[in-house]
């Protein structure tokens, strides 16, 4: 019903990207879609940065395979991010397994999938492969780059990357840095594939093998960490898996009991099915990495004192992954620098999932935030 | 309700701002007085607020909006931060009266405090009367005003000395215009600025 065109473009770059680990890539390519119209002037494009497992089909209904882009809630005609009246571009990140350059590439060097050899990206290198695709769209400067969680850090590094390459960064539900316990759910996440036996070092390519077991459980304990207590509760509670009518008695084994272990064994086989694992371990890396105050003693607001854009920071009560606090650190950091910035804390029940859910106070904040933009750029 | 005469503290307050400075607005509802600044003065604004509805009300306004429970203290800002920080009516509606005081002082090189005076003699006459008083300064009945803390001049000014505010001015108000004399009695709005002594 959007109307929005999902078809996908492929960028391709032939100019090497030096890499913050001090490898490079020789040669690359971005998968993206756009949606809306780029202005005569290019001041009305919006960049949209994506979280840990989705793509660049951020918005519209893929005719092909009926499925709806990530983010649609948030925009599109008339959606909170008026594809109307901006240009918006999704992309998919390098490392990621949705057709940009990744460990299921080929390495041009060997003719064999990159697997474990692929480097290690950082939020940084995203960032600095996106602007070559601000480039590629001869956008000089964008009107906004959003994101949510993984994607609030790549437009918090924009800023501090590209200060007078973006005029406002949309920090949703993200953190300047992971914390330990963060650090910690990712390496459970990680272990989990690397200690499946069909995991090959990162090669199961070559032996025609998934690690399915170990995606399985970083998807679950993921997924956990996603929802709020009350979010679980409410959804699943002590409920039994049985069909409608049948007795309410356990049945003393380990087969799904409960209705929330169904719902995690859905989600991870789901997950197994579509995501790599190589993927998975590179981007819960990136997250682990990115510290922008790491360069500056531990100096979060001297990291920030480059930046030049505006910010609109908001958080979610229940979100306990990247909670309220880590938002406010952020807004604090600008703050203390007097840079212009907005902060919204929503007091939603889902969970670290409540940025990509529809809720009316969440999205009327964003809706008057770009509305009032359009003053601005257009 | 006029809210000309309700917000009558805005261009005293306006007068104590220099052009040119920052200022962070306590409890600044949808963004009235923020923006009236703005139309006077060269100024560099953040709002601070609870509610949702007012948080969209600023962002709507353009205006920049920091989503905060007062209450909760001002952990967020830096001490002597900003050049002036306003309460504007806003400290009735406070519990932690004494650390937000404290607070702000904390946080501003001046503030600006400004609350309706409970012992206006209008207010008085209700009392004797007895029942509580409902006017233009305190315009809700006593089981739905969002006043926490009635206080009148004489007890904001014990309780300044008392916990080290030093008190650099005073404007007292009634229907917007500019009470000199019995100020206790016949102002409805007081307004200081005040510093850290």
């Amino acid at each position: 019903m959007t109307g929005l065109n999902t078809q996908s473009q492929t960028i391709e770059f032939q100019e090497p990207l030096s890499l913050k680990s001090g490898a490079q890539l020789s040669s690359y390519s971005v998968e993206v879609q756009t949606y809306g119209k780029l202005n005569a002037q290019q001041s009305n494009a919006v960049l949209i940065c994506h979280a840990l497992n989705a793509s660049h089909h951020v918005a519209g209904i893929d005719p092909e395979s009926g499925k709806t882009g990530w983010w649609d809630n948030m925009i599109g005609p008339g959606k909170p991010l008026d594809t109307d009246h901006y240009f918006v571009i999704g992309v998919n990140n390098l490392g990621s397994c949705f057709g940009s350059t990744g460990p299921m590439s080929i390495n041009p060097a060997t003719n064999l999938p990159y697997g474990s050899s692929f480097p290690l990206m950082t939020v940084e290198d995203w960032v600095l492969a996106q602007s070559r695709v601000a480039d590629y769209f001869g956008i000089t400067q964008f009107a906004a780059v959003m994101g949510g969680s993984l994607g609030g850090m790549q437009a918090l590094s924009w800023g501090i990357q590209f200060p007078e390459r973006v005029r406002h960064c949309l920090i949703i539900a993200s953190a300047a840095s992971l914390s330990a316990q963060n650090i910690a759910f990712n390496e459970i996440a990680r272990s989990a594939i690397m200690s499946d036996p069909e995991f090959y070092e990162g090669n199961y390519y070559a032996h025609n093998a998934t690690p399915r077991r170990g995606l399985r459980v970083a998807r679950m304990i993921g997924h956990i960490t996603y929802l709020s207590n009350d979010d679980m509760a409410e959804k699943f509670g002590r409920d039994l898996k049985r069909i409608q009518g049948a007795p309410q008695d356990y049945k003393f084994s380990f087969d799904t009991e409960f209705e929330v272990e169904s719902y995690l064994r859905y989600q991870g086989d789901k997950f197994a099915d579509y995501f790599d694992a190589n993927t998975y371990l590179l981007i819960t890396r990136a997250l682990d990495y990115f510290d922008p105050a790491k360069n500056h003693g531990g100096n979060l607001s001297k990291a920030l004192q480059v930046m030049q854009s505006k910010s609109l920071v908001i958080s979610f009560t229940t979100d306990w992954r990247f909670a309220p606090e880590r938002s406010r650190e952020i807004v604090k950091a600008l703050l203390d620098n007097k840079k212009s910035v907005t902060y919204a804390e929503i007091d939603a029940p889902h969970g670290h999932d409540a940025f990509l859910l529809d809720d009316e106070r969440y999205h009327a904040i964003i809706r008057a935030y770009f509305l009032r933009m359009q003053k601005e750029v257009l | 309700m006029n809210p000309s005469v309700i917000r009558a503290d805005f261009s005293a307050i306006a007068k104590w701002v220099k052009p040119g400075s920052t200022l962070l607005d306590l409890g600044c509802g949808d963004g009235d007085f923020l923006e009236y600044m703005h139309s006077q003065k060269v100024v560099h604004t953040y709002g601070v607020e609870i509610s949702d509805f007012s948080v969209l009300a600023c962002v709507e306004r353009g205006l920049d909006v920091i989503q905060l429970d007062l209450e909760a203290g001002l952990a967020l800002f830096e001490n002597q931060s900003f050049d002036m920080v306003v309460l504007s009516q806003t400290l009735q509606t406070i519990h932690e009266t004494e650390s937000i005081l404290k607070e702000i002082v904390r946080v501003g090189k001046e503030c600006v405090i400004s609350f309706p005076n409970f012992a206006h003699w209008s207010h008085r006459i209700d009392i004797l009367l007895g029942r509580m008083p409902v006017s233009k300064t305190l315009p809700f009945d006593w089981y739905n005003t969002p006043n926490v803390r009635v206080l009148t001049i004489a007890d904001f000014e014990a309780l300044a000395s008392q916990i080290g505010i030093k008190i650099l001015d005073r404007v007292v108000l009634h229907e917007g215009k500019e009470v000199t004399w019995g100020s206790n009695l016949f102002g409805s709005l007081a307004i200081y600025r005040v510093q850290s002594s």
